[in-house]
């Protein structure tokens, strides 16, 4: 990455307008775009992961449910996203330009996610722990959330780190629509490429994803670090 | 007490796994469910705390039904230990111990200084208890699991093969050592096992299931030794049982034998001068049998006195309170064909000939209580 930052605006030629120059240039926009890109990935997975556990639960208990919830998602996961952002306003009645589309459509692709990660997560609790608790007389409520859910908080966690980072690439496709966050260094892009070939922008660009993903990602892997001390000593069995 | 009146299982999809079960699990004591595989053990030992509910029937503590209780809250009142332990593995030792303690609300401090005599209760060092279960050994998991079931001190401990998974050294020290715990708690247990060993070694009644979850018998161990009622349990409980059963009869006024001893240390000439059919009992300075001196040993022995690498280890030891199979048992193992014979406290008595361990049987097995054997085998 560093290494990007350096080497990029050498081969640009001239130093005001490479890579640096140009954020400098454009700090303030770049800096909100930035901001807001990141509310538009973490917000999403927020709300997706608060309505996927009730989901989860429900197809993780009953038969009949976790296929329906397997077709449904993997439907759902088909609908291109751009498709998605545009057909929001019509169904909720918002405003084309507004954040909200964009927040309540990748919510739906981070339930069609994690509904199904939750319910696996709670799924894989062993067996003979899961009867032992009950006998110790954890009542169904107690044992989903004293002993289901702990347990499955490896697997739910490696489930919001996919749905974080695909997030991130998501909303960059959101700026087509007039959202703000850094996909929109991508649109400038292509229009300063209209005489000749810029990258700077568009460059910077996937430089911050890229390091929006990472950071995010480190952010879920310590959280998963911190309640889940007992894996830690697994290692040394 | 426990008790099943007529209880049936019938599965969703038809198998009966219990079939109008009629037993009763005495207060205080230990009530075995041993069987073939699948014969319904864990499905009737379950019915208790109601994690599967009886299809009729009902199961009574203390007279007291218990579809009548609420399921979370009569299991805290049971405590319950399985085969791979289940202990929860985000857990410490320690907190899992002191589960049910805290679902009863009993607060975090009380709970855990609970759990810790616990801990040494069941022979674990207080260094464990902060560890998590994936950092213990398997027989460790199941003490902690014991400990676990024993933490509210539930009157009521349903034990499903605990001691099935753990290899048969540690199994045997944990068998004596639950032993010596009920001893001391004395709970009304259900303990669960496919093996007639373990079933003889700690059970007070013992109840066999044949497949389909019907009651073959209930008897004290040695008398399902002595009268299998069917063909079915006298192959279940195994061939060797008369033998085995020899174990339940006790020896009373042994004529044992006056056997000539030398001291370790002694001088391997006073051992030669002692043998006695080319064998001499060497005991220490408090006079402990420590094993047999051959002529050929004493012969080729390194050292001018007795020393321990010299001696034959082979006979096993009968004490004078205990049973004919141990008396039989250290006559027929002794190299010299002479059973020694010792006190409470492992100083010797004297020896005894396997002829006479033989004469004692016969004595007995002339009593009325029945000779063993007498089902269809050859
Ligand atoms: N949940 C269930 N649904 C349907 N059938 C079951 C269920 N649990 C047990 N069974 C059947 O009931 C019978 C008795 O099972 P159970 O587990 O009580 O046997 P067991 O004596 O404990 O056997 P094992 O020694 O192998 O543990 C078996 O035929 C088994 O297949
Ligand atoms: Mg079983």
């Amino acid at each position: 990455m560093i290494a990007a930052l350096g080497r990029i605006p050498a081969q640009g030629g001239q130093s005001p307008p490479g890579l640096l120059g140009y954020f400098s240039a454009h700090r303030t926009e770049v800096l909100h775009w930035l901001w807001w890109h990141a509310w538009l990935s973490v917000l999403p997975v927020l709300i997706g992961l608060v309505v996927s556990l009730p989901l989860g639960y429900l197809a993780s208990r009953r038969r009949w449910a976790y296929p329906a919830l397997v077709s449904v998602s993997g439907l759902l996961y088909t609908i291109p996203s751009l498709a998605l952002f545009v057909a929001m306003p019509s169904i909720l009645g918002t405003k084309i330009l507004d954040p909200v589309n964009v927040v309540v459509a990748l919510s739906i692709y981070t339930v069609a996610l994690l509904a199904r990660v939750v319910a696996d997560g709670l799924g894989a609790v062993p067996e003979d722990v899961a009867q032992a608790a009950t006998a110790m007389g954890y009542t169904p409520l107690q044992r989903l959330a004293k002993v289901d859910l702990p347990l499955a908080v490896p697997v739910i966690t490696a489930g919001l780190r996919v749905a974080v980072v695909a997030n991130v690439s998501l909303v960059a496709i959101a700026a087509t629509i007039g959202v703000p966050e850094l996909g929109q260094l991508f649109t400038n892009g292509f229009q300063l490429s209209s005489t000749g070939p810029y990258y700077p922008p568009i460059v910077l660009g996937i430089v911050l994803c890229v390091v929006l993903a990472l950071v995010l990602d480190l952010v879920i892997v310590l959280v998963n670090r911190a309640l889940t001390p007992w894996r830690r000593t697994e290692a040394h069995r | 007490m426990i008790v099943f009146e007529s209880v049936t299982k019938r599965y969703p999809g038809g198998t009966v796994a219990v079939d109008h079960l009629d037993l009763e699990a005495p207060k205080g004591r230990i009530t075995v469910l041993v069987g073939p595989s699948g014969c319904g053990k864990t499905t009737s030992l379950r019915m208790v705390n109601r994690m599967v509910e009886p299809t009729s029937g009902r199961v009574l503590i203390d007279g007291a039904d218990t579809a009548a209780s609420p399921p979370a809250a009569l299991r805290r009142g049971i405590g319950y230990v399985i085969q791979h332990s289940g202990l929860l593995p985000h857990r410490t030792v320690l907190d899992n111990i002191a589960t049910v303690p805290l679902l009863l609300g009993t607060d975090r401090r009380r709970a855990r200084s609970r759990a810790m005599e616990l801990l040494e209760r069941v022979g674990l060092t207080p260094a464990l208890a902060k560890r998590y279960p994936a950092q213990l050994s398997g027989g460790q998991q199941q003490r902690v699991g014991v400990a676990r079931a024993l933490a509210a001190d539930p009157p009521v401990m349903l034990m499903d093969e605990p001691f099935s998974a753990v290899d048969p050294v540690v199994r045997e020290q944990l068998q004596n050592e639950f032993l010596r715990l009920q001893e001391e708690l004395g709970k009304t247990i259900v303990f669960v096992t496919h093996d007639i060993d373990e079933a003889i070694k700690l059970g007070d009644r013992i109840a066999v299931l044949r497949v389909g979850g019907r009651l073959a018998q209930v008897a004290s161990p040695a008398e399902l030794l002595a009268r299998p009622v069917d063909a079915f349990v006298a192959a279940f409980v195994g061939r060797d049982r008369g033998y085995r059963a020899l174990g339940f009869a006790a020896v009373s006024s042994l004529p044992f034998e006056r056997e000539e001893t030398v001291r370790l240390g002694e001088a391997l000439a006073t051992a030669r001068d002692r043998l006695n059919g080319g064998w001499v009992l060497v005991v220490d300075a408090e006079d402990r049998p420590q094993g047999w001196l051959s002529e050929d040993g004493a012969r080729l022995a390194a050292q001018e006195t007795v020393t321990e690498d010299a001696l034959n280890l082979g006979g096993t030891l009968a004490t004078e309170d205990g049973s004919l199979r141990e008396l039989l048992d250290a006559a027929l193992s002794s190299p010299s064909g002479r059973g020694v014979v010792t006190d409470g406290e492992g100083r010797l008595l004297g020896s005894i000939s396997p002829s006479t361990a033989v004469r004692l049987i016969e004595e007995r097995s002339s009593a009325p209580a029945g000779a063993p054997g007498t089902g269809e085998e050859a």
